[in-house]
């Protein structure tokens, strides 16, 4: 047989670091991707990379703590063995990172120093001046190219993703894609496909994310038959900075190195905020989550910013929802050291000093949770299986996702910093399992006996891109409907959810997914038509954004980022002991009641024209028992302490010693 | 507060004169479309808004124009253009600041050290090639387990960490006048990766630019890549090496990042010296 190759889609951290691993490991690479690889979206990540680390370890931390505070702040819904490999993972691949030259902010001594991130105790984030993720993938980038040096790897930066080959079996054995300038279609033939393709933030049209990022390879694999899940799961960053083209990153690390959040507790105060006293000064999350702070987990940060704002109308600005985040008390010298890179990216795009001014910011769309369903062989010792093919295996055999468009880790929120690790962590972890999955092949997807298939399912898309182009009589113009869409989104499925909103959204989008058929070209030219591939991205948000609709629609509950205040759980009201442990007992019963009914991870599977249906698929939560999130709700001493007493009751297992670890810390 | 002064004398529309290439080798010619004034715009705004309009100042459709770019918040580098004249990113070009420096227009055009793809997109390959060149990496034994990495003062980090930042955008060679432009058109009997292959050869063989030059003293700086800096300093000793540096200092005054390029030259110059002579005492 020819050489077997592997094609890995995206150029970011976790395609990348698969790369490179697969390299190493003397398989032939082709990577692809829509821009030259540095310059992918995970530049744009700021704070930080967690691991466990030779401080936090003496303080009482250990990879197991760090399971628990990711499966905690996702509130369970992710399969904690995949988590659990991670976190026993991380410190080695900051070693790495460390050994391939990041430059990570060091200490006096010259130790890697360390940050706290929001949704832990502990100081695990370590850190590369405020632009982490630009310096990690940079050392990853670099090793890369040294192996197209070596000539291992074949670089197709400029390259659209069209759609997997997918032969009678089922088995993927390649892909068709577009060239960017020349427009040319070409099949690539591969014994196995990585989706590194990153998050859908497109889809809610101004977000966190970069351009890149607008899901359409995660939509085209589901669109060949790949299951999508937790799509309803989009994280909502609790601070960026309002933009008319992108909503800007603030680093959670402002928070981390010291910063505070509040408003004025006089709204829409006018005075400037240096002349607006402490006592006048309103520290929302310091008040109502004195353990966390300033760093509770994002869902939490995001819901009471929003909150502040829209329902108890303090904004900083009456016609402009915003609230201050403050670093002016912390000095010169240690910001530029510590946030340099964000700082300058505020002051450039608002020409104002943050050193000086508290900033203003709101939330925005920032991370996908969920993505690409994935599989895993759980090991013995309930991690994953080194090696074993089947991991981050889409339901398509031979296609794999990693990075953000795959929907491990996470579950219903992400705790801050990592994104990073589950990016480089799936990305080296996958290729031994590809590797494996290679041997067990007979063959090569260059063997001639695949050219028919290949052609074929080339010749669809060319006939498919000439169709587009010779559209005629459509008077829609793509880029209206992308704002559209966008606002829609936006309103309905972001940091507040109710049924009858997300039923209309999906509606509105239904619309526009017809309207989009009508979309004429301003340009039908062969050479950087930028104009036909964004149309062809615009069709193809269309089945996420139903897949997250529906879901979100579904999900009677609320569970992390997810949030339906029709299906909220209230506290305690009552101060009577008798009263309040009833109102606890009760309150634990709802408790498992929701999870026996959705501790579930949503399926989509789509027909052929796009449209989503859904299943559900048990979660498996066999190292730590789902407990509640208690973050700051009244009442929280007494639900723990009645949940932890029928835990001791009903549950005698192994498992049931660990419940509680740190992080179960409620604050109220 | 630069963004909020002067709001009373802000235009109601502003003119954009772009300038338009229809793909490598063709003719430029320049289009004009007319912008509705609003406060906080940046170029990528204008841009998206001229690609909504789809029609120029004189009424007429036209196809939407070509541009790069991804991050918009100057992290990434891609929409590297020349705005007014000078070399900058399109998403921190913000237009109240340009209104003041050049009332009721903006001028947009696409590098010129670069070939252009079409429109305001240029192919800076010869940039990342010039990194190949030099050996800009960290030739680690292999990603096993190995520990940590070499401890590192902070004050060396703090050297590093900016010349870290680099991303590539091209602004400093655009600005050099020892940069010239390379660029060979395509044979029709060739295919794409003949093609990229006679490119990299007429790259190899011309200057490297400040942003190559740089990075050979992160690596060179860092305890594991010093162990082959003799390696990135022949590089730099080659061909279109450092000596092609006219030391005119633009590419300082021009980094988005304020990387301190000229140091970067000063120090692989003196590098190269050094080298240079032990190779002659070691032969």
């Amino acid at each position: 047989m020819t050489q077997q190759r592997v094609l890995v889609v995206g150029g970011g951290l976790a395609g990348l670091a698969a790369v490179m691993k697969l390299a190493e490991q003397g398989i032939a690479v082709d990577c692809m991707s829509l821009t030259p690889v540095k310059r992918s979206h995970s530049v744009c990540a700021q704070g930080g990379i967690n691991s466990v680390n030779e401080l936090t370890r003496q303080q009482g931390d250990n990879e197991w703590l760090h399971l628990d505070d990711t499966v905690y702040g996702g509130d369970f819904l992710q399969h904690q063995p995949p988590v659990k490999e991670m976190a026993y993972a991380a410190p080695g691949i900051i070693d790495l990172m460390d050994r391939l030259g990041v430059p990570f902010n060091r200490t006096p001594e010259g130790f890697r120093d360390q940050r706290r991130f929001g949704g832990t105790l502990y100081k695990r984030t370590a850190f590369a001046g405020a632009t982490t993720g630009q310096q990690l993938l940079y050392a990853l980038d670099e090793q890369v190219r040294r192996w197209h040096s070596a000539g291992l790897v074949e670089m197709y930066e400029g390259w659209d993703y069209l759609s997997p080959v997918i032969d009678e079996e089922g088995r993927c054995r390649g892909a068709i894609a577009q060239n960017l300038v020349t427009m040319e279609i070409r099949a690539f033939p591969a014994d196995a496909v990585v989706l590194a393709t990153g998050g859908c933030g497109l889809i809610y049209g101004r977000s966190t994310m970069s351009m890149a990022c607008n899901g359409s390879a995660a939509s085209r694999s589901v669109q060949a038959g790949a299951k999508y899940a937790n799509g309803e799961c989009i994280q909502v960053h609790p601070t960026a900075i309002p933009g008319a083209d992108k909503l800007r990153l603030m680093s959670e690390s402002a928070r981390g190195e010291g910063g505070r959040v509040w408003v004025p507790r006089k709204a829409h105060d006018s005075r400037e905020p240096s002349e607006i006293s402490e006592a006048e000064r309103y520290y929302f999350l310091e008040e109502r989550y004195p353990a966390y702070g300033n760093l509770v987990p994002r869902d939490i940060a995001t819901r009471e910013i929003f909150n502040v704002c829209v329902n108890e109308g303090l904004s900083v600005e009456a016609d402009r929802q915003c609230v201050y985040l403050d670093l002016t008390h912390i000095s010169r010298a240690e910001l530029d050291r510590k946030l340099g890179g964000i700082l300058h990216i505020y002051e450039k795009f608002q020409g104002v000093d943050p050193r000086e001014v508290p900033m203003k910011i709101f939330p925005a769309v920032h991370y996908s949770m969920g993505g690409l369903w994935a599989d895993y062989v759980r090991s013995a010792e309930g991690g994953l299986e080194p090696g074993a093919p089947q991991n981050h295996q889409t339901n398509i055999p031979g296609l794999y996702a990693i990075g953000e468009c795959d929907y491990q880790y996470h579950g219903g929120n992400r705790l801050g910093a990592n994104s990073l690790l589950s990016c480089i962590f799936t990305g080296l972890f996958v290729a031994p399992c590809i590797e494996n999955m290679l041997a067990s092949l007979p063959d090569s997807a260059h063997d001639e006996k695949y050219n028919t298939l290949l052609r074929g399912q080339r010749a669809v898309k060319q006939l498919e891109h000439d169709a587009l182009l010779k559209r005629t009589g459509g008077r829609e113009n793509p880029y209206v409907i992308h704002q559209e869409l966008g606002d829609v989104m936006t309103k309905a499925a972001t940091v507040v959810r109710n049924n009858d909103q997300l039923t209309s959204a999906l509606a509105t989008v239904a619309e526009l997914a017809e309207r989009t058929a009508n979309c004429s070209l301003s340009d039908t030219g062969n050479w950087t038509n930028q104009n036909v591939m964004f149309t062809k991205a615009l069709r193809d948000m269309f089945p996420i954004a139903k897949a997250i609709l529906q879901g979100a629609l579904a999900r009677d509950e609320c569970r992390g980022a997810h949030y339906k205040p029709e299906f909220e759980m209230p506290g305690i009201d009552t101060d009577d002991p008798a009263e309040k442990r009833r109102q606890a007992e009760k309150w634990c019963d709802a408790f498992e009641e929701k999870n026996r009914k959705w501790l579930k991870t949503t399926i989509a599977t789509f027909d052929k024209s796009g449209e989503p249906s859904l299943s559900y698929e048990e979660v498996d939560t066999s190292l730590i028992p789902p407990r509640p999130r208690l973050y700051g709700l009244v009442g929280a001493e007494i639900i723990e302490e009645v949940w932890k007493q029928r835990q001791a009751g009903h549950d005698g297992s192994a498992n049931g010693a660990k419940v509680g670890g740190t992080s179960a810390v409620a604050a109220s | 507060m630069i963004a909020h002064a002067n709001q009373s004398s802000k235009p109601s529309s502003f003119e954009v004169r772009i300038l338009r290439q229809d793909g490598p080798g063709q003719p430029g010619r320049w289009e004009r479309h007319q912008i509705t004034y609003e406060p906080n715009l940046n170029v990528i705004s204008v841009l998206q808004k001229v690609a909504t309009q789809a029609t120029t100042v004189d009424g007429k459709t036209t196809t939407p124009v070509a541009w790069d770019c991804n991050c918009l918040e100057e992290v990434c580098g891609a929409c590297t253009m020349l705005v007014n004249g000078r070399t900058r990113q399109a998403c921190s070009a913000l237009v109240d600041q340009l209104l003041e420096e050049n009332p009721n227009s903006l001028e947009l055009r696409p590098m010129s050290k670069f070939p252009v793809v079409r429109d305001l997109v240029v192919d800076r390959n010869r940039m990342f090639r010039a990194l190949e060149r030099v050996k800009a990496w960290i030739p680690v034994d292999g990603y096993g387990d190995r520990g940590p990495g070499p401890r590192e003062a902070q004050d060396t980090q703090q050297v590093r960490y900016p010349l870290s930042e680099c991303m590539t955008c091209g602004c400093c060679v655009e600005a050099c006048p020892q940069f010239a432009k390379v660029e060979l058109a395509k044979h029709s009997d060739e295919s794409d990766e003949e093609f990229a292959e006679r490119q990299a050869s007429a790259y190899d063989q011309s200057f490297l630019g400040a942003a190559a030059i740089s990075q050979t003293m992160l690596f060179n700086d860092h305890p594991t890549g010093h162990m082959n800096a003799g390696e990135r300093l022949d590089a730099l000793m080659g061909a279109g090496g450092i000596q092609a540096c006219g030391n005119a200092q633009n590419c300082v005054s021009v980094c988005p990042k304020t990387i301190p390029l000229t140091t970067s030259i000063a120090r692989a110059g003196r590098q190269t010296t050094l080298h240079l002579i032990s190779k002659w005492f070691d032969r």
